[in-house]
């Protein structure tokens, strides 16, 4: 089936709707149609194309729930879901944390769909891919890549009176480039709304020229040094403070912005003030839903300004127990940066590390936000604002909190893609002084 | 998805229409349906449409897999149930060689005409990727079965249990963690039904019923005086069982500093301890970083086992497939070839098995018809085999996969995961406090904690549950802060000492991740409780002002 219009949405919502029988009930519809196409070993290796269709129906009554889901979409299987949702609230126990739907909302025009997106091919798609393989050709390495390119339509209505709607595209595209002895690698990543401004030939030779200028890495002692990390690279680190915003967490004394006695660190200075981060749907760089899932309007938020925590996320349930304004979690965050290139931080650096990418990054404690993992991909020793020669890889553990306590420079911001969620950022590139690396790695 | 996504997401609240949002995750149902099958007459009837569209497509291999995954999850905090939530994800996907590439295409429309249409669009994009071959397919030659089924043994089907059951003994381990000082519980119950049919052209018709399931919590106590908590988790293992591994006997039960389960998990006994023990860890010595005999209990190794020998001998893996996520292997093909590469010490013995009873990893045959069976990776601790599929076997000049292959979803492509990596027990007869008693200055593991590893499987970093020192051969306290950091080489030529069969237990992996677009898969990890020589141990308490 193909993805709905708004009217033709509107349309087989309010059918779904006329069904209903219990206090309340709110409908969710969920079109998604992706391909993919994987490399490696300079060979295309899998490729699919997906389409799903879902539709769920929440149905309440009093503060107990029920949910079922189907995805056909004649009128007997409407009705049939909508009286399942219905046997099953009645079924279930009450749930004391349950708030009522909401009414009808004012969003603003989602900016996240691109036609060329939503046009893609499997020609394009493998034309993409032979550029990439081109660049490994050329540059005598080895390319290992994934492309996947997503359309979505969501859309909900209940029986308050609330009605959204909105479609989506995105490509995410990422790059690793081997020496042929494996002595050496590269990586780089891109993501967009807009296929056409996806550049695989480019982001592939950015990898190969990692690759392979990290070949023969030298070891170096671990311990701490001033690190420049790549986007890429420091996203991953961030999101976990991003991650962590949740209000109740913090209230209930069991995450890093927890303090003694039932405090939370939200109003104080956490990090240097130099550190401005917030979410804007209608980011031109970064366009996210303008609606959040349980249909509250996603608004510009400020998370971090001047380095103060200005808001935290609240489930509707929490904010109406703390009697404050229930913001939901952002679908992307920016933070703002400086007017330095990449280049123009390395130069102005003595001695440091350049960091291309981290990985598996896992917390270690949650009450510091503590994690570890490892640079990879193209880790480079840094002398006299020259990149002099690569090195080995090292673990850290660092946190993200102490991380930007130790700020020295930001550069120019710039859209990247965390490889450990998939989500992607608008983040600078950033100089960080006693960055700690506790451990040798001996991986390329 | 990851576990830590899942718990992230079910931190916020999960809502029934988040969790089916979640790919692979499915769409809420009622819980009756879960006890429904698919006639097995029109799942050959729906594979036989999708194989004649490819092959009249011009595709010289095809394969077709009809999923209906059923999941059921029960999410509990302190006194409130926050979640019941069924799921069914029911569909199609047709895998297809044609001009020597591999094309793959889904569709959870299950008329013929969209199954022929999925069928003719992975043609079509395999004919479309040909071009970017450098060379074509090559697939072992596997027999066809014909008409066959399998069925996990299982004693009690956990989707027949009645959800007031599940919720009673959820709320029954809340308030026991409660009652023991507990400040904060989330407690689940997860379980997973695949219901697969596997079709291809080499002339197999198989339908399998696989079963899986875990119960689990997080514990949180917080010192309200400095601010500082700390937490526990649950010392089960996710199991291919079904209800009956929450009837806890006697007999499976080992006692020692905590009790420790064997195949059967007694869940409210666990929080009764873990809450005790989330207030010891407070008031725990903080550890003193340095060289540590480390004794390491089978709910904390089998994750180790996971990271530092499932992964890295992944064929794919070792070939460069993972390259640009997962990572590659240090355990190269010549270090195989050479038949002396030096793993382990002498006592370590590492075996695949994908038949092992109660594990998650068990099936009949895997997800490209191969039937399953188990081998050697690690003998004597020297490299002797990786894990391979179809198209991989012909590098190690073997005559037939060795099965590890498996898609998590119908919507999803199937390719080489991990089978159960177990390391094997002691041959002398040795326990656990045998094995304590020989230790001077060392650290007595239990449950699994942080865990990360390189991009070739070489330097990781672990940490765990519950940590008591060890001092001249008694256990000497509790103990908190703890990581250890190693080498994977190093780390195994360590291992001096391994309890014997009596000890044996699983541990395992209920989301492990793994490709792009990426997947999950279960897998099991047994060993004994084992011990490792002069670990690197790190202090992790740091200060965020």
């Amino acid at each position: 089936m193909p993805l709905l219009t708004q009217d033709e949405a509107q349309a087989l919502l309010k059918k779904v709707l006329s069904y209903s029988k219990a206090d309340e009930c709110e409908i969710n519809l969920t079109g998604t149609i992706t391909g993919n196409i994987r490399y490696a070993r300079n060979s295309v290796s899998t490729s699919g194309g997906i389409s799903t269709n879902t539709l769920v129906v929440s149905s309440a009554y009093g503060k107990k729930l029920g949910v079922a889901t189907i995805n056909e979409f004649d009128d007997a299987s409407l009705e049939k879901v909508v009286r399942r949702a219905e046997e099953l609230a009645q079924l279930a126990p009450e749930n004391p944390e349950f708030v009522s739907f909401l009414g009808p909302q004012k969003y603003a025009e989602p900016v996240m769909f691109v036609p060329a997106t939503a046009a893609i091919t499997p020609k394009q798609r493998a034309d993409a891919v032979a550029q990439s393989l081109q660049v490994a050709k050329d540059t005598k390495t080895v390319a290992a890549g994934f492309m996947e390119d997503t359309t979505t339509m969501n859309a909900m209505m209940n029986s308050k009176g609330l009605f959204a709607y909105n479609t989506s595209t995105g490509v995410n595209f990422s790059i690793t480039m081997r020496t042929e002895d494996g002595k050496g690698s590269g990586y780089a990543t891109r993501g967009y709304n807009d296929f056409t401004k996806l550049d695989t030939k480019k982001a592939s030779q950015i990898a190969a020229d990692k690759g392979l200028k990290s070949a023969t890495a030298r070891a170096i002692e671990p311990g701490k040094y001033t690190v420049i990390l790549e986007p890429a690279a420091a996203a991953v680190l961030l999101e976990n403070i991003f991650f962590g915003l949740d209000a109740r967490q913090a209230d209930e004394g069991r995450s890093f912005l927890s303090q003694p006695g039932g405090k939370t660190r939200l109003g104080e200075k956490l990090v240097d003030e130099r550190v401005n981060m917030y979410s804007d749907p209608l980011n031109p760089e970064l366009p996210t839903s303008t609606w959040a899932g349980d249909g509250r309007p996603q608004e510009k938020v400020s998370w971090i300004e001047k380095g103060v925590i200005k808001n935290l996320t609240y489930s509707r349930y929490w904010a109406e127990k703390k009697g404050v304004k229930a913001i939901p979690g952002p679908d992307g965050v920016i933070m703002e940066g400086g007017t330095k290139s990449l280049e123009e931080l390395i130069k102005g650096t003595k001695k440091g590390i350049l960091v291309t990418r981290l990985w598996y990054i896992r917390p270690v404690d949650p009450q510091t936000l503590l994690l570890t993992g490892l640079t990879r991909d193209g880790t480079f020793y840094i002398e006299n604002g020259e990149i002099k020669f690569p090195i080995k890889n090292f673990r850290f553990n660092e946190s993200p909190v102490i991380m930007l306590n130790n700020l020295e420079e930001l550069g120019k911001v710039e859209r990247t893609v965390s490889v450990e969620s998939n989500v992607n950022y608008l983040i600078p590139p950033m100089k960080i002084r006693d960055f700690t690396f506790s451990s040798l790695s001996d991986a390329v | 998805m990851k576990r830590r996504d899942f718990l992230y997401l079910t931190g916020m609240g999960t809502t029934a229409a988040m969790l089916s949002a979640i790919p692979g995750m499915g769409r809420p149902i009622a819980p009756e349906r879960a006890l429904e099958t698919v006639d097995v007459a029109l799942k050959k009837q729906m594979a036989d449409v999708a194989l004649n569209a490819a092959r009249a497509k011009g595709a010289t291999y095809t394969d077709v897999r009809i999923g209906r995954y059923l999941n059921q999850f029960v999410i509990t905090r302190e006194d409130k149930v926050q979640n019941i939530v069924n799921t069914e994800s029911y569909g199609l996907g047709v895998r297809v060689v044609a001009q020597g590439s591999w094309g793959f295409a889904a569709t959870d429309k299950l008329d013929k005409d969209s199954i022929a249409k999925a069928a003719e669009l992975a043609v079509a994009i395999a004919k479309e990727n040909s071009r970017l071959l450098t060379e074509p397919v090559q697939l072992a030659p596997q027999k066809g079965y014909g008409e066959v089924s399998w069925k996990a043994p299982i004693e009690k089907n956990a989707f027949e249990v009645p959800i007031k059951e599940k919720v009673d003994l959820l709320l029954g381990v809340n308030a026991e963690a409660m009652k023991g000082g507990a400040d904060y519980i989330n407690s689940f119950l997860f379980m997973v039904n695949e219901q697969k049919y596997f079709a291809s052209t080499d002339g197999s018709y198989i339908d399998q019923d696989i079963h899986r399931i875990w119960p689990t919590f997080f514990i949180t106590k917080i010192d309200a005086a400095t601010g500082k908590f700390e937490t526990r988790n649950a010392l089960s293992a996710p199991m291919g069982m079904g209800y009956e591994y929450l009837y806890a006997r006697p007999q499976d039960k080992i006692q020692g500093v905590t009790t420790l389960y064997k195949g059967r998990y007694d869940m409210l006994e666990d929080a009764r301890a873990g809450a005790k023990q989330a207030g010891e860890k407070i008031k725990a010595k903080s550890v003193e970083p340095g060289k540590y005999d480390l004794i390491l209990d089978p709910s904390h190794l089998w994750l180790t086992i996971h990271e530092s020998t499932g992964h890295p001998t992944e064929l794919d893996r070792v070939l460069g497939y993972e390259a640009n996520f997962a990572g590659t292997s240090f355990l190269t093909l010549d270090k195989w070839e050479s038949k002396k590469f030096n793993y382990g010490s002498k006592l370590v013995n590492i075996v695949a098995d994908k038949t092992q009873v109660g594990s998650l990893g068990a099936v009949g045959y895997d997800d490209e018809g191969v039937k399953c069976g188990q081998w050697d990776v690690i003998k004597d601790g020297t490299l002797v085999s990786y894990q391979a599929i179809r198209d991989q076997a012909h590098i190690l000049g073997l005559p037939a996969s060795q099965g590890c292959c498996y898609a998590d979803n119908w919507s999803s492509v199937q390719f080489q995961r991990m089978a159960n990596i177990s390391l094997q027990a002691g041959k002398e007869k040795k326990s656990i406090d045998d094995l304590i008693k020989g230790v001077q200055k060392g650290i007595y593991i239990i449950g699994d904690g942080s865990f990360s590893i390189d991009q070739q499987r070489y330097n990781f970093q672990f940490g765990g549950q519950l940590y008591y020192e060890i001092k001249d051969g008694k256990i000497a306290g509790p103990l908190k802060d703890v990581a250890y950091q190693s080498n994977t080489q190093e780390f195994w030529n360590s291992c001096v000492g391994i309890a014997d069969q009596s000890d044996y237990r699983l541990g395992g992996s209920f989301f492990d991740g793994k490709g792009q677009p990426q997947q999950v898969s279960a897998v099991s990890h047994g060993s004994s409780t084992t011990r490792f020589n002069g670990v690197n141990v790190i202090n992790t308490s740091r200060k965020i002002g």
